[in-house]
């Protein structure tokens, strides 16, 4: 196996909550709990959760955005979450990212070529004024915007047109990896078949490698390669797409996967019992699925599953799953 | 956000805005040409005549041409005086939001930014200022000012210190203008942007959260610029202000408050008359700003 | 008679001093007594203003220019605000996207629910209290009697959806109109949420008015389906025959857009570029600047609803018989 182009070992996110100055007890939410993940040069690794999984929490902390509480994370082998500014600025050029809402991550008082032009500017101070100019059209191109674009505010483009841009701005520093956090979930339907298919269409011709973080399982499906499922702040499976896909291992997977609204219809024929999330701050010492779990036994309260591989090559915390 | 196009449409659409700007700028004209356009120097003590002192205005009887509105005790045109005394009020208006500007902006930015102790400790300091009255401290520190130097000295630095006072004790108000606004746009995906490229936290600060916190300031600025002047008047008015050779309108307001019984209403009047106009001007313009840059006002026609 | 119809409604905002956009422009619409219509479009398309056309609550300084609304014969657009009350909340109720909308975060669960009640019902407290916990325990709330003393911020997104629906349930309304309903939640509990009000509108054979951007769920849960594009509906029918053969392009460029229904890795069909603002309309079809079968009748004339499509040069048109 390559060396993985991003690795985490046994990252953990805690935030402490906000509590009264002189309280006693100092409660905390894990927004990650051990998570190892290791994402190959070329693929489209997804991360597919509930709102509170902690999938976004992964992508902030992988691109430097959320410092890990414990645990490490490696870049092409090197050591990235403790790294100083320095010696980190040549690697912010290789790792990018694309966020969900294109309505706040462009500056509304910079126009498109400053807003491209930054990156270049900070990251690679030596470039000279006209290669700056020349890449960002480049860009502009590649990403199916027209160079007139330049000079106009984010205000005057629609949000497929802005998610574009954003796509543009993350590819200006010509980057081996990009994190791609929910990129069309804020998108109108139609638009969003257009900005999945430029971003297939960068990976082949950029050879880039995709941590697509969304809620949508339909779109992991048609676009991931491997694919993690996440579930308060664990890793719950870890397979490739076809596998998970054509044999949900996990029960939470399956829950998953049944509950997307299906064009044949009939899945929703069946009364479902409220699931409910337990307390991230005070979590059961069992699996975290255990409360909403069909399967859930005794030994599921009390002791938590391990990610263990299975025969078919996917890796599952439950005690069950074979 | 609003083209400069659209604001331009709108300002012109506007009877209040078009009338108080139109206000605004004949007075600052008048200020500003001043020394071109006034009929005398009220500064020039060589222009000045004590026999024409108190003259009622031209068109009264026993009025004089050469003095439109009249002339005060000292015989000094009244037009004349309110010209020059507008441009020192103005001054010290404008001179005033610029401290205020400065020293709010930057601690606001800075405490908005930061957030932690560093935020409570000047959100606390910035009560304790608030707690205070503006007029209380100015009162307290010009009384010292004007006891502990002679009367040359404070005409000469008296301006300046106006500007201080007013303008350090009225930082809170921006400060918590552009917190709030800081607050509100640090979270948002372009400033993680931002950090993802590993632009350190002061460019973030200045260069993309500053400039989406300043429509909010400049809506405060204007109205805070009425009511430095307003302060300044208050001061005058009480003698703590700007000497009587160099008048403000609110010491020529002052100065010609005695007379009124006298009969010389117009000394104080007309000062009083343009103290209003101007302060009119200013806040309604800053009303209508806060309207033009409120999305949730906003028609549909922009 | 239908239970509800509306004809030829258009809506309209002030655009300047002068002039007007029109956000709807001339929609039909019928629905039977228990039916269930899903209204399908994208942002701006106009299915929001059609709920709130039906409710008379399009906001100043929009209007409702042209049409009737007619609910049991009767049009709602000659109601006075009183007799409207009468009926919102009562005859039809709503489901919101935010649940936050339509509860109130500062009363009880209980509180809100009864005073729903009372306002449309003479009923003791104890029988509101009693029907209440009833109706807490259809949409399947766990530990219904103490929800009541609950405020809204005490319980999950779900849980908050679920009581809404219970309160749209109070007063046995004859149609539910569903916004967004499952929009803010998460994927498991949307199928919660989504079977939920299925099974209710069967069990109670009340008409439902679901309007939403996902092309699933309506497939999970309507009977019959209407397309907006731009203000008017481009396509209606039986949601099956629609789903399954799509006579308006932009039906099926919405359709073929899904990741679902093509295989991995494929390239997606893309419709390209975005619908046009009410206030930027192309002549026309508001639809040919995007479609790859406009010809030059599409750019100048606006195809009639005929066939249960607005299209020149549909597809899938069924062989005559």
């Amino acid at each position: 196996m390559t060396t993985p182009i991003v690795e985490t070992k046994g990252i953990e996110v805690r935030f402490p909550l906000p509590t009264h100055f002189l309280s006693r007890d100092k409660p905390v939410l894990h927004a990650l709990n051990t998570v190892d993940i290791a994402i190959q040069p070329g693929e489209t690794f997804c991360v597919v959760g509930e709102s509170g999984c902690g999938k976004t929490t992964l992508g902030r902390a992988i691109i430097g955005l959320q410092p890990p509480t414990a645990g490490e994370i490696y870049f092409n082998g090197q050591r990235i979450d403790q790294m100083d500014e320095a010696t980190r600025k040549p690697i912010r050029r290789d790792m990018q990212m694309v966020f969900q809402n294109p309505y706040a991550s462009l500056n509304p008082r910079r126009n498109v070529f400053e807003t491209l032009a930054e990156p270049i500017r900070h990251l690679m101070p030596e470039t000279p004024a006209s290669e700056v100019r020349e890449t960002v059209e480049n860009v502009l191109a590649v990403t199916g915007c027209d160079p007139s674009w330049q000079r106009k505010l984010p205000h005057e483009f629609s949000g497929g047109q802005r998610q574009r841009i954003a796509i543009a701005r993350a590819l200006v520093t010509n980057p081996a990896f990009i994190v791609a956090d929910e990129p069309i979930s804020a998108l109108d339907v139609s638009i969003q078949a257009q900005i999945l298919n430029l971003m297939t269409d960068l990976q082949s011709k950029w050879g880039l490698t995709y941590l697509f973080i969304t809620h949508d399982l339909s779109v992991v499906e048609h676009f991931g390669t491997r694919v993690a499922v996440m579930y308060l702040g664990r890793v719950m499976e870890l397979a490739k797409t076809e596998t998970l896909f054509d044999a949900p291992k996990h029960p939470y997977t399956q829950l998953l996967l049944d509950a997307i609204p299906k064009l044949e219809g009939g899945s929703f024929d069946t009364p479902r019992e409220p699931g409910e999330l337990p307390d991230p701050v005070n979590m059961p010492p069992g699996c975290p699925f255990a409360p909403r779990c069909a399967m859930a036994e005794a030994r599921c309260r009390a002791e938590r599953p391990e990610l263990r591989p299975l025969s078919n090559g996917a890796r599952v915390a439950c005690h069950f799953a074979e | 956000m609003i083209s400069l196009k659209g604001f331009i449409k709108r300002f012109l659409s506007d009877p209040v805005a078009i009338g108080a700007g139109v206000v605004l700028l004949i007075l600052v004209l008048m200020a500003v040409l001043a020394p071109f356009l006034a009929p005398q120097n009220p500064y020039d003590l060589m222009q000045l005549d004590i026999m024409n002192s108190e003259m009622p205005p031209s068109w009264k009887p026993g009025g004089d041409d050469r003095f439109l509105l009249g002339t005060d005790a000292q015989g000094r045109g009244v037009l004349s005086t309110i010209m020059y005394g507008t441009g020192i009020s103005l001054i010290i208006g404008i001179g005033a939001v610029i401290v205020q500007g400065i020293l709010g902006v930057t601690l606001g930015l800075i405490a908005g930014y930061r957030g932690g102790w560093v935020d409570a400790f000047l959100m606390r300091l910035a009560d304790i200022q608030m707690s205070l009255s503006t007029l209380m401290i100015a009162i307290i520190v010009l009384a010292i000012f004007s006891a502990t130097f002679d009367a040359n000295t404070y005409a000469d630095y008296a301006i300046f210190m106006l500007i201080l006072i007013i303008g350090v004790a009225e930082w809170p108000k921006f400060a918590r203008t552009v917190r709030s606004s800081v607050l509100g746009e640090r979270n948002k995906e372009y400033v993680d942007a931002a950090r993802v490229i590993g632009l350190p936290p002061r460019k973030i600060m200045w260069k993309h959260i500053l400039p989406n916190t300043l429509t909010p300031v400049l809506v405060i600025s204007t109205i805070q610029v009425a009511e430095a002047i307003m302060t300044e008047a208050a001061l005058s008015f009480l003698g703590l202000g700007m000497p009587v050779d160099r008048p403000s309108l609110g010491s020529l307001i002052r100065s010609g408050f005695e007379f009124i019984f006298s009969g010389s209403w117009w000394i104080t009047f007309y000062p009083a008359l343009v103290l209003v106009a101007l302060i009119l001007a200013l806040n309604l313009l800053g009303d209508w700003l806060r309207d033009v840059f409120n999305p949730k006002l906003r028609r549909g026609d922009d | 008679m239908p239970l509800l119809e509306i004809r030829d409604l258009h809506v309209a905002f002030p655009k300047g001093k002068k002039t007007e956009v029109e956000a709807l422009r001339g929609v039909n619409l019928t629905l039977e007594k228990g039916e269930r219509l899903g209204v399908v479009g994208e942002s701006g398309a106009g299915k929001s203003m059609l709920a709130f056309a039906i409710l008379n609550l399009i906001a100043d300084p929009g209007r409702v220019s042209q049409g009737s609304i007619t609910f049991h014969g009767e049009n709602l657009l000659d109601l006075s605000e009183r007799d409207i009350r009468s009926i919102r909340g009562n005859r039809i109720s709503m489901i919101f996207q935010d649940p936050m909308v339509t509860l109130n975060p500062v009363l009880s669960i209980g509180t809100q629910m009864i005073e729903t009640l009372k306002a449309h019902r003479r009923i003791s407290d104890k029988e509101a209290r009693k029907l209440c916990i009833e109706k807490l325990r259809e949409v399947a709330i766990p530990s219904a009697e103490s929800r009541l003393e609950a405020y809204p911020h005490e319980l999950s997104g779900g849980l908050r959806q679920r009581v809404v629906i219970a309160i749209a349930l109070l007063t046995d309304p004859e149609l539910i109109i569903a916004d967004e309903p499952t929009t803010a939640l998460d994927v498991t509990i949307q199928a919660e949420i989504m079977a939920l009000i299925l099974k209710l509108c069967r069990e109670k054979d009340v008409a439902l008015l679901l309007i939403t951007h996902d092309l699933g769920v309506v497939a999970e849960v309507t009977q019959r389906l209407m397309i907006m594009y731009a203000g008017l509906c481009v396509e209606t029918g039986q949601t099956r025959g629609i789903i399954d053969a799509p006579q308006h392009p932009y039906t099926y460029g919405l359709l073929k857009a899904l990741p679902q229904k093509v295989g991995r890795g494929a390239r997606l069909y893309q419709i390209p570029g975005s619908m046009p603002p009410i206030t930027a309309l192309p002549s026309g079809c508001a639809y040919h600047p995007r479609c790859d079968r406009a010809t030059d009748v599409c750019r100048s004339q606006i195809p009639p609803l005929e066939n249960g499509r607005a299209c020149f040069h549909p597809l899938n048109v069924p062989e005559a018989t």
